[in-house]
């Protein structure tokens, strides 16, 4: 980021200073294909949530069916769109997503984690003449890229920064242009150091994932051995995003004890926390318990001295 | 380098820059809208940058942040749910094309040879809204948004003012419904800019999602990128006295260290941090193949390359070859008088070989 900072110049100026900023936004643009192994188009926006927002009003097809774990993102987006089932886990099942329209559905679920089978969503949905976007926001950076038409993510949920996000196109054909930035498909001057930040967390190595494996695993068989619920648990997760319930705690209660002993965790996702509304996710699964959830997750800087600490914590708050 | 585009981007302050590294550390990182302690201190510090923002605009109504004065354009101009709009024919593009998709018929007001609108320009029957920039990014002229927007308001429409160029440096506009900026045109960071809405004033959101910023603009904001905002918006108006002073004598060294160029735009009612010049047979070029080493530009950064004759020099009726043969020199806080005549002596040689 702190090149970008020195490259000021406005990336549309043809002097040499501009030039000089739009030859590093350009290359930037492909380290990132290069990184994520995407050979589609790349337009930079300010975040998933207007790359979703881009994706959605944009697409040539309308918008028919979402999943209801989505992000509200994408969910208030979402109007009429059918409400793609979902069973106890929250997956999609694939013959749901055979429309001839726009499907969106999550890569891994903010909440709970849980990973969706896009390839074989995208697949049912283009084989009826659909299109599927995937809000890679908790995935990207972490899992290999799923194979969908248009991919949303946000730099700073892998270790970038906030205020740069991307979608992710197939095809240009796929979407109509407003005119402006990004080849007419997003108006604004770039964010140089927003990109060049987004790269750089998008190049480093993946080891640590298997370290968080190996944490929430630990935390998974901890928390159930201690009378409590790790949900979800019985299908594919992002290592990085787990949801506990504590019997006969509410989750608000939980996170004042938890932040009074300095451990940061959430009760759902960030932007609804503190509304004490209940999750939808935890609503269309059909938990039944979810006032006692809390959403735990962990990255690359996460230590197992950290994790024996909350589950220290953990212990003394369900006593 | 000799940096003379003030008007496409302006070099980061390092008050800005400072501003933000504390968030960009390893305790700044948390996201502003989660509950716990990292959490609510980003959003203490986001909220101490929305005060500073706040500062650019009139007292009674609320900023929200975006991600650029585009988004902000957009959400002002979606968002009201105005169907029939008029804005001035010299908009950047980010209302121009924003209006346009909304009203094909979208009135257009004229300007005259100064590029200036006429106070009392007449409103098309049945307007929601209207928009009239500050000041121009191409030509610097100052547009008297107050009288168009009191119109605006006779006529029971909204008014919208694209005050990008001249947030920090000018008096906000007093009356203005909507007003937009940017970050990085006063010294802060690319990818934030603002939306001050009216108090009591309700808009569509064009993107949803978390709800933050009130529901109107949802996405995660960013702590580092507000406060170099904050910081930004904050030193530009303690200096503006003095950046105004340091522009007028930059301005009236270059102005007469360029005899034979004819300024396009009106001489008085400006922003003299900008200077638009034109010279007959001038090939542009070629000029500024030979000032390589100045960043100037012959129009808006955004339509640069588009090969197009800039849409703001058509309007103030000059002629494609007129508007064709037009640079634009920008400057402002940082640029020198050392790099004003240099950069003067470059611009009459090159002019000199083409011999003109």
């Amino acid at each position: 980021m702190l090149d970008g900072f020195a490259l000021w110049a406005n990336p549309s100026s043809p002097h040499g200073a501009g030039r000089k900023a739009r030859a590093a936004l350009e290359d930037a643009r492909e380290r990132i294909r290069a990184a994520l192994g995407w050979d589609g188009e790349v337009i930079f926006t300010s975040s998933a949530s207007e790359a979703l927002a881009l994706g959605i009003s944009r697409c040539v097809l309308p918008l028919a069916a979402v999943s209801p774990v989505e992000h509200d993102a994408v969910l208030r987006h979402a109007g009429t769109a059918t409400r793609l089932p979902v069973d106890s886990l929250g997956l999609v099942r694939p013959a749901d997503c055979a429309v001839r329209g726009l499907v969106a559905v999550q890569q891994a679920n903010s909440e709970t984690g849980v990973m969706q089978p896009i390839e074989a969503l995208a697949s049912a949905a283009r084989d009826a003449g659909g299109l599927l976007l995937a809000d890679c926001a908790q995935g990207a950076g972490k899992l290999t890229l799923p194979d969908a038409d248009m991919i949303a993510l946000s730099a700073h949920k892998f270790g970038g920064p906030v205020g740069i996000g991307a979608l992710l196109v197939r095809d240009w054909a796929m979407l109509a242009p407003t005119g402006g930035q990004e080849r007419g498909y997003r108006g604004g001057t770039e964010n140089l150091p927003g990109v060049l930040g987004m790269v750089a967390a998008l190049e480093v190595d993946r080891e640590w994932l298997e370290t968080a494996l190996m944490l929430r695993n630990r935390i998974d068989s901890e928390i159930t051995a201690m009378g409590g619920e790790s949900l979800c648990a019985a299908t594919a997760r992002v290592p990085t995003i787990a949801a506990y319930r504590m019997p006969g705690r509410s989750a608000n209660a939980q996170l004042i004890r938890f932040d009074a002993k300095g451990i940061a965790v959430s009760a759902g996702s960030a932007c609804s926390s503190g509304s004490l509304r209940t999750s939808h996710v935890l609503e269309a699964i059909g938990y039944p318990h979810a006032t006692e959830v809390i959403r735990v997750s962990l990255g690359s800087e996460t230590t197992a001295e950290e994790v024996e600490r909350f589950l220290a914590v953990w212990a003394e708050v369900a006593r | 380098m000799i940096y003379l585009d003030y008007q496409a981007t302006t070099p980061l302050a390092p008050e800005a820059r400072e501003a933000m590294l504390r968030w960009l550390g390893d305790d700044g990182f948390a996201n502003p809208h989660s509950p716990h302690r990292p959490g609510r201190a980003a959003a203490a510090a986001v909220e101490f940058a929305r005060e500073q923002v706040a500062g650019l605009f009139p007292p009674g109504g609320r900023v929200v942040f975006t991600s650029g004065a585009t988004e902000a354009l957009n959400i002002a101009l979606f968002g009201c749910g105005a169907k029939r709009l008029a804005v001035s024919a010299i908009e950047h593009a980010a209302v121009l094309d924003t209006a346009r998709a909304i009203d094909p018929e979208v009135a257009l007001f004229p300007v005259d040879g100064e590029g200036l609108v006429a106070p009392d320009a007449a409103l098309p029957p049945g307007v929601g809204l209207v928009a009239v920039m500050q000041v121009n990014n191409e030509i610097g002229t100052i547009q008297p948004i107050e009288c168009l927007a009191k119109a605006a308001h006779a006529a029971g429409a909204l008014f919208v003012c694209d005050a990008v160029q001249g947030a920090g440096k000018l008096s906000p506009p007093a009356i203005a419904d909507m007003i937009a900026v940017s970050a990085h045109k006063l010294h802060g960071p690319k990818g934030i800019g603002a939306l001050w809405v009216r108090d009591g004033l309700t808009l569509t959101p064009l993107i949803y999602g978390g709800g933050q910023e009130q529901g109107l603009r949802s996405g995660t904001l960013s702590p580092a990128l507000c406060a170099g905002f904050g910081a930004a918006a904050a030193l530009a108006l303690s200096l503006r006295e003095s950046d105004g002073k340091h522009v007028d004598k930059l301005w009236t060294t270059l102005r007469a260290s360029l005899p034979g160029w004819t300024l396009n735009g009106s001489e008085n009612h400006r922003w003299k941090g900008n200077l638009n010049l034109r010279r007959d047979g001038l090939d542009v070029a070629r000029l500024m193949s030979d000032c390589r080493d100045i960043a100037f530009s012959a129009g808006s950064a955004c339509a640069s390359g588009s090969g197009r004759p800039s849409h703001v020099l058509r309007a103030l009726g000059l002629t494609d070859a007129e508007a064709r043969s037009s640079i634009r020199l920008g400057f402002g806080r940082y640029s020198t008088l050392t790099e004003i005549d240099a950069a003067a002596a470059q611009i009459r040689d090159a002019a000199e070989a083409q011999g003109l």
